[in-house]
């Protein structure tokens, strides 16, 4: 045995499998300090905020809206206002994006204009925030009068986020197997059938995280919300969605002037009063908590549609 | 399917959207935008104002600063424009187009402040003649020194901070002091953002800057004013005072409100602009900026109430005017 051991050949080898381990080893201690690094950079920045913010960060800040006094300035008009925005995007780019990836995957014909289409979305993904609020400027606000409101903000952030959708949907229809649509065709499914009833059910979970990634970013868009001719100062709410009489639901909010979080915190940063960066904390980090209460909905919504998968 | 059910949901939300009544309880809205000099005290009126009617009347501010103001108040989509200078030609021009009939109002002064950092040691004041030497277009590139400026003064780097060329500050500045509007060297570091100048001048004992005083008078003990020599050869710091008396000039000017005609037949935006300008004074002055005296508020009020519109300055800044001055004026169209 003693031999073998000392077999120059095997020692050798030997070697090279230590040197080949302490790569692997290297590099996971490099992949887990690159990711504290990168989460340890967004905990700062939180708990930053938090810290700073934390004498604003109450109840009363939340319900009251906008003043020239720091103290008694809130950002009800803000929060609501990104809400609703928010809805009316997530309600716009999900169906929209949706329909154009699976209508890509599953229908379109393979030839030149597909192709150009595909380049063209992933191209879209690329084009700066302040391009799509400039096009909706024009389109949006005047051309279909939609005037600076909660429609147009909403439609505008559909536009810039329509391209994340599509290409993670994508990427989510392409990841189901080939032999689950077979086998529905087999027994006789239409192609929609197929897509409704299979495809789309399976591939939710990813839909899911590229609207997660796509709301996220437009959350903190401030750009395009500018340019469509955000308010500073608002001291109302828009009309409630609901209402007492017939038909109880009530759209007039979509037409109403908004402000939005970012707008807000850009306001305070830049004021003289150096209380009011105090306030822009408060608001940042209320900003931070509303995207990860968002990105939690979807997470447990993504769970839940993960679970009925029973291939 | 649930999925096709989902999407007919959606559908039919956005045909109820389109047959809806646009606004069911249709309250009134006055819109205001313009200058974000003006912003606080027109944020303060109508914060107040809505107070004072118990939310019956809306009110609105944003900021797109004086020029995009104007853009929005002469295609009829604001009430009242927010302006840190008077209406230009081609927005006289632009309103006259479309037949925006506009009622000007000075609401209250602001005096420019020039800052240095407290431990600039060999400047307290300065003259008109010695900011057109750092300023001008001649000194892009070859002022580069205060020594240059004044010889009595060292040989350190001289690091200017200003407003963008877009903001209202920077065309009355230079108005003032190089003598034509929007005339000024480029080499300097600009912002819109005037934390951003007051942070220069706190951390770089090189630096001088220009600001509004409601920029300053927060952030007075990091920093050091300059006395200003006005034309009578005193120099004098920028106070309430010194604005008020007329002392410190040539950079106190008046900023203004511009109130639609058509929307001021509206009588919820004629009691807002009388709010504004009969319990105004003590908002501005908490905002930080120089409330007009109460003769001046007055006689704008009176020019308010008998409808008189146009401008008293036919579209050029003017530089060492008074209220009082300008409101005398016959206005032109």
């Amino acid at each position: 045995m003693a031999t073998v051991a000392q077999d120059p050949a095997l020692q050798a080898i030997r070697a090279g499998v230590g040197r080949r381990k302490l790569f692997d080893a290297i590099f996971v201690i490099i992949g887990l300090l690159v990711m504290i690094a990168a989460l340890a950079v967004l905990c700062v920045l939180f708990l930053d905020l938090v810290v700073q913010g934390a004498p604003r960060l109450n109840w009363d800040f939340l319900t009251s809206y906008a003043s020239r006094k720091a103290e008694n300035a809130g950002i009800l008009a803000a929060w609501v206002g990104t809400s609703l925005i928010m809805v009316v995007t997530a309600c716009v780019a999900m169906p929209v994006g949706v329909a154009a990836a699976v209508y890509l995957e599953e229908y379109a014909p393979k030839n030149w204009f597909t192709a150009i289409i595909e380049i063209n979305v992933t191209n879209l993904a690329g084009v700066p925030s302040i391009i799509y609020g400039l096009l909706a400027l024009g389109l949006f606000v005047y051309k279909f009068n939609l005037g600076q409101s909660i429609a147009a903000a909403g439609l505008t952030l559909a536009l810039l986020i329509l391209p994340i959708v599509i290409v993670a949907t994508r990427e989510a229809v392409r990841a189901v197997p080939r032999a689950i649509r077979e086998a529905a065709y087999a027994l006789g499914a239409t192609r929609w059938e197929v897509t409704a009833h299979h495809v789309l059910p399976y591939s939710m979970g990813g839909v899911l995280t590229g609207m997660i990634i796509g709301l996220s970013r437009a959350i903190g868009e401030t750009a395009p919300i500018i340019t469509i001719g955000a308010l500073s100062f608002i001291a109302f709410l828009p009309s409630p969605p609901v209402t007492a009489e017939f038909p109880f639901l009530s759209f007039a909010w979509l037409k109403d002037a908004f402000t939005a979080m970012p707008i807000q915190m850009f306001n305070w940063v830049s004021r003289p009063d150096p209380a009011f960066r105090v306030n822009a904390a408060a608001a940042g980090a209320t900003l931070l908590g509303m995207t990860l209460l968002m990105n939690g909905i979807a997470i447990w919504l993504r769970f839940r549609f993960r679970k009925r998968i029973n291939w | 399917m649930r999925l096709t059910s989902t999407f007919a949901l959606i559908a039919a939300g956005f045909a109820a959207f389109a047959v809806a009544p646009g606004g069911a309880a249709a309250q009134s809205v006055i819109k205001i935008d313009g200058s974000s000099t003006v912003f606080p005290i027109s944020e303060a009126v109508a914060e107040e104002f809505q107070i004072a009617r118990r939310g019956k009347v809306r009110v609105t501010v944003g900021i797109s600063g004086t020029g995009g103001g104007f853009k929005k108040f002469c295609r009829g989509e604001t009430d009242i424009s927010d302006a840190s200078r008077p209406i230009s030609t081609s927005e006289m021009e632009a309103c006259a187009k479309a037949g925006i009939e506009y009622i000007e109002l000075p609401v209250a002064y602001d005096a420019l402040t020039v800052a240095v950092n407290p431990k600039n040691t060999w400047v307290d004041s300065i003259t008109v003649a010695e900011l057109k030497k750092m300023w001008e277009p001649a000194a892009q590139g070859k002022v580069t020194t205060w020594k240059q400026v004044n010889p009595k003064w060292p040989a350190q780097p001289l690091k200017l901070f200003g407003p963008g060329a877009d903001s209202g500050t920077f065309d009355y500045f230079t108005e003032a002091t190089v003598g034509k509007s929007k005339s000024s060297r480029g080499d300097f570091t600009a912002s819109e953002d005037d934390n951003v100048l007051v942070q220069g001048v706190e951390s770089d004992v090189n630096a001088l800057a220009y600001f509004g005083y409601a920029y300053y008078a927060p952030n007075a003990s990091k920093m050091k004013a300059l006395r200003v020599v006005n034309s009578k050869g005193q120099a004098v710091g920028p106070s309430p005072q010194g604005v008020l008396d007329g002392s410190y000039e040539p950079l106190s000017r008046p900023i203004f409100i511009y109130v639609s005609k058509a929307s001021a037949q509206r009588p919820e935006v004629k009691e807002f602009v009388e709010f504004y300008l009969q319990k105004g004074a003590p908002l501005v002055e908490e905002v930080k900026y120089v409330p007009l005296a109460k003769l001046a508020y007055d006689k704008a009020l009176a020019n308010f109430r008998a409808g008189k519109v146009g401008t008293a300055f036919g579209g050029h800044n003017e530089v060492g005017l008074t209220v009082e001055e300008l409101l005398a004026r016959e206005a032109r169209f």
